[in-house]
């Protein structure tokens, strides 16, 4: 089996090196929050989700584009590692955002713009790979992959707004609704380091995580060429 | 689309250049149109034969309406505040079934095919299906909206309602037209499109129902507007978006 | 007329066309035999346009594949074994539509003088889909020749036709299509293809393996060989 390559490793090591230094920061360097207590260490890890699932969807849609104009290989696969990715981030990002919720506005779920936006984007991806596995021919699957990443991508601001206006004009009647997932806390210094050292340490798992699956869908085609060549010479 | 057919020797056109005067463009702009025309012209023609399209259509939103009407107990206050949503509910689900059919019927004839053999540009074969398909939705919530008055017992016939269903339908119809277009080449066809077209079309959904709400409690204009304006803005990109991606999607 | 070289075709990983060339010259009646699965009709699609070849190189009436494609398709007149005709239109609407969609000049004209030439006059206020077979694929190469093209694809036009409506279209096809136009066809009807050929070329496993004259080829020998290709 091919080794991955130098840089690769390097890379992988030094996610792990970052992931615990930013696990330790956030349960024992930064700050218990006044109002919310322990609990709201989740904001450490629920945020730069949310924003490598975003990401992930910028990426896709950059790689849509590229494949549209290149027809080279290399950005479909970039595209679909990255909505798996992606998809992963999403959730955990809804998961953990639940969870927080629950002690800090006792409730598991309200339908504010943010959270309602982000679950739609979670359905656009989960879409995309029903597309892909609903297509056969691997050109054609590619292109489609593409045009449905640029509409979604587009699509999700627009509806962010939509649903804000929303919320806006019509007041929700319910209580705990604050529109920003965050919750209404000030940010010290200590917290705001904790925080963008995460953000950091994620926006790199995620690039690590990308460069391992196209690793692994390279020697998955290499398998399938292989497998082709032997079987029909 | 070249203008080079009128010459005899392609050739010789390389030696001279023309300059594209205003009567080229002029004529570049009609074959486009014609094209477009005459798309719509066959899905019309064929479809007022067959009536396949608008009578299932239409015979599955009267389905929607009176399962709704089972589903949820509607008061007098309660219906003004649901009729919206129940209308473009309805829109939608009789919207992807339409959609879907028109597409899929080009797909199994073969007859893409015809289309793709013309030489013509592709992104007039989308504006061609696109606004047939926009025709038969419009159609169908013409019997639908006067239905829906009468059984929820609302006034549904304003003009500015009209327009509003104008605006979600094209914007729906746009995006509808692109995403059908794939999902009729992939397996699991039928379930397929509504779900690459819902989670898209939210912003559609929102707006209509919310400029709908407003327009049958005769809010003020500022109430209004910023959906009307949010659908404007949706149906203008969506259909750029649309124009500039055609190509590849039935390109192979 | 057509020419390709080295054309290759891959679908994902699989190869379908290996490195095809192609000559096929002005006027001629070139017919390609070739078992299912050959590429008879992915060569096809690559030529009428509605494909795009993986490797080597395609022109058609001397504008080259995939760029020219727009002036291609105005020269290139195709009847595939689907019928791309409209059930639910008469043979007359359907020929407005295709004379719409070519820009066709004097469109009425023309349409009269194809349904005459296809033997198709008589019900042209007829729906399509009341049509058998062989009148639809009568009127699909009506539909071909509307735009007066300089180059016509045939994929497998006796399929599903009997006896009859073969004959039939043996006549349309000489008469109608094949008058000073360049023609490629594909079928696997022996037979019927040596006689209308101008020459023969067999296609397996993604190239062409075998080129002769018609005249020059014996029927009992060529499905000889034909079979020994396909065994292979």
């Amino acid at each position: 089996m091919e080794k991955a390559s130098r840089n690769l490793q390097i890379l992988n090591v030094l996610t792990i090196v970052l992931l615990v230094i930013a696990t330790a920061l956030v349960f024992f360097y930064a700050p218990r929050e006044r109002v919310m207590g322990d609990v709201q260490r989740i904001f450490y890890f629920h945020v730069p989700s949310a924003w490598v699932g975003f990401l992930a969807f910028l990426v896709t849609l950059v790689a849509g584009i590229a494949y549209l104009r290149t027809g080279s290989r290399g950005w479909d696969r970039v595209g679909y590692a990255s909505v798996e990715i992606g998809l992963v981030f999403t959730v955990m990002t809804i998961v953990s955002g639940s969870i927080w919720a629950r002690p800090a506005w006792n409730t598991w779920w309200t339908w504010d713009p943010r959270l309602t936006t982000y679950t739609i984007l979670a359905l656009i991806y989960v879409a995309y790979m029903m597309l892909r596995q609903g297509v056969e021919d691997p050109d054609r699957r590619a292109r489609f992959a593409a045009v449905y990443g640029i509409v979604g991508f587009i699509s999700v601001p627009i509806t962010f707004f939509s649903i804000r206006w929303w919320r806006t004009i019509h007041p929700v009647v319910i209580g705990s609704s604050s529109p920003t997932a965050e919750g209404g806390f000030d940010m010290t210094s200590p917290m705001r380091l904790v925080f963008f050292f995460s953000l950091f340490t994620f926006t790199v798992l995620y690039f690590c995580f990308l460069a391992n699956r196209l690793r692994l869908e390279r020697l998955a085609e290499r398998v399938e060429q292989l497998k082709a060549r032997w079987l029909s010479a | 689309m070249s203008v080079a057919s009128s010459q005899t020797e392609p050739d010789v056109a390389n030696i001279a250049p023309r300059k594209q005067s205003l009567s080229d463009y002029w004529l570049l702009f009609t074959d486009y149109w014609r094209t477009v025309g005459a798309v719509l012209w066959k899905d019309f023609t064929a479809e007022l034969r067959s009536k396949e399209l608008l009578s299932s259509m239409l015979v599955f939103s009267l389905l929607v309406v009176l399962i709704f009407n089972f589903a949820l107990e509607l008061d007098r206050a309660a219906r003004e505040n649901v009729a919206a949503g129940v209308l473009w509910v309805t829109a939608i689900f009789a919207g992807t079934l339409g959609l879907n059919r028109s597409l899929s019927m080009e797909k199994d004839r073969g007859s893409l095919d015809g289309l793709l053999l013309a030489p013509v540009d592709r992104s007039a074969l989308y504006f061609g299906k696109a606004l047939g398909n926009l025709l038969f939705m419009l159609l169908v919530q013409a019997v639908i909206l006067p239905v829906f008055s009468i059984l929820f017992n609302l006034p549904l016939i304003k003009p500015l309602m009209l327009v509003v269903v104008l605006l979600g339908t094209v914007g729906y119809a746009s995006v509808g037209t692109l995403l059908a277009s794939m999902a009729v080449h992939s397996r699991a066809r039928d379930v397929m499109l509504p779900i690459l077209l819902f989670p898209v079309a939210v912003p559609v959904l929102v707006a209509a129902v919310r400029a709908s709400s407003a327009i049958l409690v005769a809010a003020a204009w500022e109430e209004i507007s910023p959906w009307f304006n949010l659908l404007i803005g949706y149906d203008v990109i969506f259909v750029a978006v649309a124009y500039m991606v055609f190509d590849y999607v039935v390109e192979e | 007329m057509i020419e390709t070289r080295a054309l290759t075709k891959n679908f994902g990983l699989k190869p379908v066309l290996r490195g095809v060339d192609l000559d096929v010259a002005p006027g001629e009646f070139v017919v390609l035999f070739g078992p299912n699965g050959a590429g008879k009709t992915t060569l096809l699609r690559i030529l009428a346009t509605l494909s795009k070849p993986s490797f080597g190189r395609a022109a058609v009436a001397g504008f080259p594949l995939p760029a020219g494609a727009g002036e291609v398709r105005r020269r290139l007149g195709v009847v595939s074994h689907h019928t791309l005709i409209y059930g639910d239109l008469t043979a007359e609407e359907n020929l407005r539509f295709y004379a719409r969609m070519y820009g066709v000049p004097s469109p009425g004209k023309r349409i009269a003088e194809v349904l005459r030439q296809v033997g198709l006059s008589a019900r042209r206020r007829d729906l399509a889909r009341t049509f058998s077979r062989g009148m639809q694929q009568r009127l699909a190469i009506g539909r071909a020749v509307l735009h007066d093209p300089e180059v016509m694809l045939f994929d497998e036009p006796y399929t599903g036709l009997d006896q009859d409506a073969s004959a039939m279209l043996d006549g349309v096809l000489r008469e109608v299509a094949a008058r000073g136009r360049t023609v490629l066809m594909t079928t696997h009807d022996l037979a019927r293809g040596l006689a209308v050929a101008d020459r023969v070329l067999i296609l397996s496993r993604g190239v062409v393996a075998f080129s002769a004259k018609a005249r020059e080829v014996e029927l009992g020998e060529f499905a000889r060989v034909y079979d020994e290709m396909v065994r292979q």
